[in-house]
């Protein structure tokens, strides 16, 4: 594979040729088996010793690709073979301190060694370590066997001040071990940053290698020539070719580097220096007969003759900071080179098997990707296992691999067990190669006070860090729920965001909540970073929410925090939160600001007591809000373009949704107040019904006693929809005298005013007075001939297309139940429909897009029933008592007997008690009897009572539904 | 039965014939152990099937265009005794690629059975020779082997094409034959069992699996090749002036000067449409009922040819394929042809250098 493929070229390439030659001999050492193997150690040091020069004494130099698994074999061979007196490890020598710990029964890899300044530790650096990290087996081979044990690298604190230094030149830049020999050194970057980008071409010396010898992936060159060999049982004469074939990989790189000299890597000299002053050092201290594991670029430097002063002098002047050392587990995941800084190896899984597997890898490996396919439902039996191996090796064998690979293996699964389909083999790489593993860290390991206190309480609530993204049920009226609950969230009040809040399914509730959890290695250099406010997780939280108080400017930034604090149950914290809330809330005079500020606010009171947490101020501070917003929200609907008036619909809306739930919680005295607002208005003999009819009979109930009439009484016009308000208090019940206060109804109807002042006023913009009279409508508090007369007024000839066309918009658009109410209220649908017919040419192409955009929101379902009912004629000419006519499929009379029949469900569903069916049945029978006295037996499709209902599922139910009387 | 004719005189030569020389190259110059009863070994066929250049000089023909992973998975299936299924819309070089595998495994591409919604169960088992039947009753010699018999008795590839056009009942005949590798004829108590070196290639259609979906115990006997669409359009420009330059070679038409960029117009036309969006991502499109798929492209490009060499004057230009491409584009009459004049009018009108083409079109669309 050499001849053919090489070339003749630029001296480089003949460099190349000759390492590749010498990585040959690597890969060939295997071959002499039966040469005694004391023998050929000798000789491989013979050949070190004859490549080397007069260097600083003979150290066994093993330089590897970081994360290989064969490599990793080949070290433990190499060291059981060698038997050093002491093990030097690339890697910050701050790190010798706490290596002791890598032997302890609770370390698990994959783990890494986190360097951060002290005080500062967003400014970190990470050396991952998996199980089959050569790097990791040095470590545990020199524990196991009482060998000392020394990092040599450059010290974190030089390595951290320099990559600061770097930053403002080139981002977040690359500490001194990313770039290295494999292009996957013990890989440090920095928590936040990304990976280095090209400020010098650097070259990859294992690409060079892999061209050379005609692969075109060095990775796949580096696993034929190395990482599958002798994947044997270990024996002495293997190790002896493990340090021949070390030697021999260390020659090659020495040519490389001859002909590239740094490569690129500019610090590489000055972390070359500091490792050959190490390990001098460590053989003045412990013996000639030291090994050193470095990445296979650094052998070459190692081996250079060099003398005590210059390497010295490199040294010199560096900047230095003060750094800390500690072991934070790692995952999989962040190995993969896919999660952007990792190490740089595409799939841990399958090294972690191949370094794993006692024998027959293919055959484990195989039989793992089918049981998983199986757990997930897909059938795949042992017959297609056997298929897949006799395919991946048949693959192998056609592309000239020693053994079947990666490639080969995914290739055999995607044609015989995921019938050539990519989605199943989707997951087998995500699961199985990278895969979802989570190293563990002793509790021993030293830790900031804050990690122990999350520690505990992780322990105590049973909640386990996984790096497999799962989802979490919580049921807070249980003791450990609510505390895991409260855990969570503290954990987000402090940006270290393992659990994210996602939508329950199926459960709804709010003594419910969704979490997905998902834990990852940066967590821990969160946890670090938060350690500053507080040594206990609920104490930081609490500090932080205060800090962050006082610095928030926006009001719904702090709305939000309040509501967050209460999630958090941080009781400390919460006053000072509402006392700057309070301040704000008083200086903020901006119906955007605030309105935007009550929704939050508004959640926090009504789900507060859920958890037991005192909500009273809150309450007082909402309801001042809601007050605030209703007396300046008229004003601020004024002279708004059209922009302003969508982003304020927005608004109302959310106003509308915060006020229907702080009108509960504000008049929780009263409780179950809309639960008996049902039964008063069905048997209230028709006053409600009266006051709610545009028949222009100014009612006589509601009206004088209910007192919330002088909030809705801007102008003559809205005398109708007082009394509809007015007509509403009397409905929510009797309880209701004591008059206006603090209380649930009164502000449901005062907001009912406010909106009805919107309706009325012609000068404000079509879309807020469209959208306040829909609220009204859903709420009940308008009837329905009072909105269509209200829509007949807005879409008059008189009033401009553009202007009657936003108000239809702000009516029927927005919220996906629009489409229903048309479909169901012929008479609106009539209006609609005339208005639109009535338009005149020139005047159709302006209101077009409006109109479209209204009606585009709606699911197809409606657009078509409304479509149909159009075709059919139903609505026609405008006129609404077209609207009298029976639906379409429906008879032109209610069955009585039919509709009985969903009687006793009904009041299953509602909880009904007898005395209330006997209410009904009286009215019923009341109705009956005007019905047989009112010749025309007019009956109102019963429809539009129902989509309302679904579309606002308030407290307040609609009013009964009333017949027509005209 | 068969009448032999001469490889140059016919339409279209089998691939064996067609490429006799390329496979007896690589037979030479293949020292690399072959299955039994096999005449290539399989690094061999997938270097036939990919091209390349032997140690000799000779070149060889890229005949599939596409993900060399494929080719090898494919040719490693065959060599594991694995059925193996190619699967893909239509146009994807499916029954190429089966015609190709054949012709380099056994030397011969014809033991075919071609799936239709009719084919019986005699197709692919075996039939009777019904004079010879009520002659001398039933013997070996009044039964009449389908092509899966023969390449079984032989140890040859078989090929089935178009697998789930076929009834199910009749596709589940290939179970004891693929799994037991033996097909039992109880009339006369005896059994015809595989020799060493049969396989089978079927070829079904991603578009129409509802049709008659495989059974699970069959499906399981295959292994499953996807053969994707070009990833490239300049893959597919290459797909398209190679497959047209051998067609145009085997049916006579007339040397023509270099047709390359009408034949990347038209690959553009059809990714366009095909994928629902512009050259330049930047405009949505509306795609055609049609698969617009390369083998169109390149009957498009083909005829396109045929009418330059023998109406025009010699040169491919957008005239000549203009109505080829109307035709692959509109199926159906009411709203492809929408589809196509909204294509005309927004994207190819305002092309820089389209206009011939623009034209060219609007005069068939007419």
């Amino acid at each position: 594979m050499t001849a053919g493929v090489v070339a003749e070229g630029s001296a480089r390439r003949r460099a190349g040729q000759r390492a590749l030659a010498a990585a040959e001999y690597a890969a060939s050492a295997g071959g002499g088996a039966g040469v005694p193997a004391v023998d050929l150690a000798r000789a491989a040091e013979v050949r070190l010793r004859a490549g080397g020069g007069p260097g600083p004494g003979d150290p066994l130099l093993l330089g590897v690709r970081h994360h290989g698994p064969g490599s990793a074999r080949a070290v433990r061979r190499a060291l059981d073979a060698y038997r050093p007196s002491v093990v030097l490890i690339e890697g910050p020598p701050e790190a010798d301190a706490i290596v002791g710990l890598a032997g302890e029964e609770g370390m698990r890899p994959p783990v890494a060694l986190l360097a951060h300044v002290v005080g500062d530790p967003a400014r970190a650096a990470f050396w991952p370590l998996a199980g089959f990290s050569p790097e990791w087996v040095a470590i545990r081979w020199a524990l196991e066997h009482g060998v000392p044990l020394r990092f040599i690298d450059l010290p974190a604190a030089h390595s951290l001040a320099l990559g600061q230094e770097e930053e403002g030149a080139s981002g977040p830049g690359p500490l001194p071990g990313v770039p290295d020999a494999d292009a996957d050194a013990p890989s440090q970057g920095q928590a936040s940053g990304p990976e280095p980008g090209g400020e010098a071409v650097r070259i990859d010396p294992l690409a060079v290698l892999a061209e050379t010898a005609g692969y075109d992936d060095p990775e796949r060159w580096w696993e034929d020539a190395v990482e599958h060999r002798g994947s044997g049982s270990g024996g002495s004469d293997q190790g002896a070719d493990a340090i021949a074939a070390f030697a021999a990989l260390g020659e090659a790189m020495g040519v490389l580097r001859e002909a590239y000299g740094d490569g690129g890597y500019d610090r590489d000299p000055v972390r070359e220096a500091h490792m050959r002053l190490r390990l001098r050092e460590a053989q003045r201290a412990h013996g000639e007969r030291a090994a050193v594991v470095c990445g296979a670029w650094h052998v070459p430097a190692l081996r250079a003759a060099t003398t005590v002063a210059a390497d010295r002098a490199l040294l010199k002047g560096l900047p230095k900071v003060k750094a800390e050392l500690a072991w934070v587990p790692w995952t999989h995941h962040r190995l993969a080179r896919r999660s952007g800084y990792g190490a740089g190896i595409d799939s841990p899984g399958w090294y972690a098997h191949l370094f794993d597997a006692p024998d027959r890898p293919l055959e484990r490996w195989l039989t793992k990707v089918a049981r998983l396919l199986r757990d997930e439902g897909i059938g795949v039996s042992s017959a297609h296992v056997i298929e897949a191996v006799r395919l991946a090796e048949a693959l192998a064998a056609m592309r000239g691999r020693p053994l079947a690979g990666l490639a080969e293996t995914l290739d055999a699964v995607r044609a015989v067990m995921c019938e050539g389909s990519g989605v199943p083999l989707a997951l087998v790489e995500d699961r199985l190669v990278v895969g979802d593993v989570l190293g563990e860290v002793p509790e021993s390991a030293p830790a900031v006070p804050l990690q122990r206190d999350l520690e505990r309480q992780r322990r105590s609530l049973r909640l386990k860090p996984e790096a497999l993204e799962r989802e979490l049920q919580l049921d807070l009226r249980k003791d450990t729920d609510a505390g895991r609950s409260r855990l969570l969230h503290r954990l987000r009040l402090l940006d270290i965001p393992w659990g994210e809040p996602a939508v329950s399914r199926g459960a709804t509730g709010t003594f419910r909540e969704t979490w997905r959890l998902r834990w990852e290695p940066e967590l821990a250099v969160r946890v670090a970073e938060a350690a500053v406010w507080g040594t206990t997780v609920r104490g930081a939280a609490a500090a932080k929410t205060e800090s962050e108080a006082a610095s928030t400017t926006a009001l719904a930034g702090l709305t939000a925090l309040a509501e967050r604090c209460l999630l958090a149950g941080l009781d400390e914290a919460l006053p000072v939160v509402m006392r700057a809330l309070a301040d704000r809330a008083a200086l903020d005079s901006d119906v955007g600001h605030l309105a935007q500020a009550l929704p939050a606010l508004a959640r926090a009171v009504r789900y507060g007591d859920v958890r037991g947490t005192e909500g009273a101020a809150l309450a007082e501070v909402a309801v001042g809000l809601a007050e605030r917003i209703f007396v300046g929200l008229p004003g601020a609907c004024a002279g708004l373009d059209a922009d302003g008036a969508t982003e304020l619909r927005g608004h109302v809306d959310a106003v509308h949704r915060a006020v229907g739930l702080l009108a509960p919680a504000a008049e929780a005295v009263d409780g179950g107040a809309s639960v008996s607002a049902t039964s008063d208005g069905t048997t209230s003999d028709g006053t409600t019904s009266d006051g709610t009819t545009s028949d222009g009979t100014t009612s006589d109930g509601g009206a004088s006693d209910s007192g919330a009439s002088d909030s809705a009484t801007s102008d003559g016009g809205s005398s109708d929809s007082a009394n509809a308000a007015a007509a509403a208090d009397h409905a929510v019940g009797p309880a209701k005298d004591g008059g206006p206060g603090l209380n649930g109804d009164s502000l449901r109807s005062r907001w009912a005013g406010t909106l009805s002042r919107l309706v009325h006023r012609d000068d404000l913009p079509g879309l807020i007075r469209g959208r306040a009279a829909r609220l009204l409508l859903d709420d009940g508090v308008l009837g329905e001939d009072e909105a269509g007369r209200v829509m007949g007024l807005a879409l008059s000839p008189a009033v401009p297309p553009g202007e009657a066309a936003s108000w239809v918009e702000g009516f029927l658009g927005g919220e996906a139940g629009g489409g229903t109410l048309l479909v169901h209220d012929e008479r609106l649908l009539a209006l609609v429909d005339g208005w639109l017919a009535a338009i005149p040419e020139a005047g159709f192409t302006d209101v077009l897009p409006l109109l479209r955009r209204t009606f585009s929101a709606y699911e197809p379902g409606a657009r078509r029933a409304i479509g149909e009912l159009v075709a059919r004629g139903g609505p026609a000419g405008g006129r609404p008592e077209h609207a009298t006519e029976a639906l379409p499929g429906f008879g032109p009379d209610v069955d009585e007997g039919r509709a009985a029949a969903v009687l006793p469900t009904l009041e299953l569903l509602l909880g009904r008690d007898r005395e209330e069916r006997r209410d009904l049945e009286n009215r019923r029978d009341q109705r009956d009897q005007r019905d047989r006295e009112d010749e025309r037996g007019q009956v109102t499709p019963r429809g539009p009572a129902a989509p309302r209902d679904r579309v606002t599922p308030g407290d307040q139910p609609a009013p009964p539904h009333q017949e027509d009387q005209p | 039965m068969t009448t032999q004719i001469d490889a140059e005189a016919a339409l279209r030569p089998h691939a064996e014939h067609a490429f006799a020389d390329e496979l007896a190259a690589l037979a030479a110059a293949d020292d690399r152990p072959r299955p039994e009863r096999w005449r290539l070994s399989p690094w061999a066929i997938a270097m036939y099937l990919l091209g390349g250049v032997l140690d000799d000089g000779t070149v060889i023909s890229p005949k599939y265009v596409g993900p060399r992973r494929i080719v090898e998975v494919a040719v490693s299936t065959l060599a594991t005794d694995r059925a193996l299924l190619l699967l893909g819309v239509p146009g994807t070089a499916k029954t190429w690629v089966s015609e190709h595998l054949a012709a380099a495994v056994s030397g011969d591409s014809t033991l075919l059975v071609q799936g239709t919604a009719g084919t019986p169960e005699e197709a692919i088992r075996y039939g009777w020779n019904y004079a010879e039947l009520l002659a001398h009753g039933p013997s070996r010699d009044a039964l009449v082997p389908s092509p899966v018999m023969r390449s079984m008795a032989e140890g040859m590839t078989a090929r089935v094409e178009e697998l789930t056009r076929i009834p199910a009942d009749v596709q589940d005949t290939l179970i004891t034959i693929l799994s037991e590798k033996t097909l039992p004829i109880p009339e006369l108590g005896a059994e015809v069992q595989a020799v060493r070196g049969f396989n089978l290639i079927a070829t079904a259609n991603d578009r129409d699996r509802g049709v008659n979906d495989l059974s699970s115990a069959l499906r399981r006997r295959f292994n499953t090749v996807v053969l994707p669409l070009p990833a490239t359009a300049e893959a597919e420009v290459e797909i398209v002036s190679r497959r047209v330059d051998q067609i145009g070679r085997s049916l006579q038409l007339p040397e023509l000067p270099d047709g390359v960029d009408e034949i990347r117009r038209v690959v553009q036309v059809f990714r366009e449409l095909r994928d629902g969006v512009t050259h330049d991502g930047r405009t949505k499109l509306k795609s055609p009922s049609g698969t617009l798929s390369t083998a169109e492209a390149i009957s498009v490009v083909t005829g396109g040819l045929a009418l330059a060499a023998h109406f025009g004057d010699g040169v491919l230009r957008a005239g000549d394929v203009a109505a080829g491409i109307l035709g692959s584009v509109v199926r159906d009459p009411a709203a492809d042809k929408v589809v196509w004049q909204e294509y005309l009018e927004t994207v190819v009108r305002e092309r820089d250098g389209w206009k011939d083409f623009y034209r060219a079109c609007r005069e068939v669309s007419e």
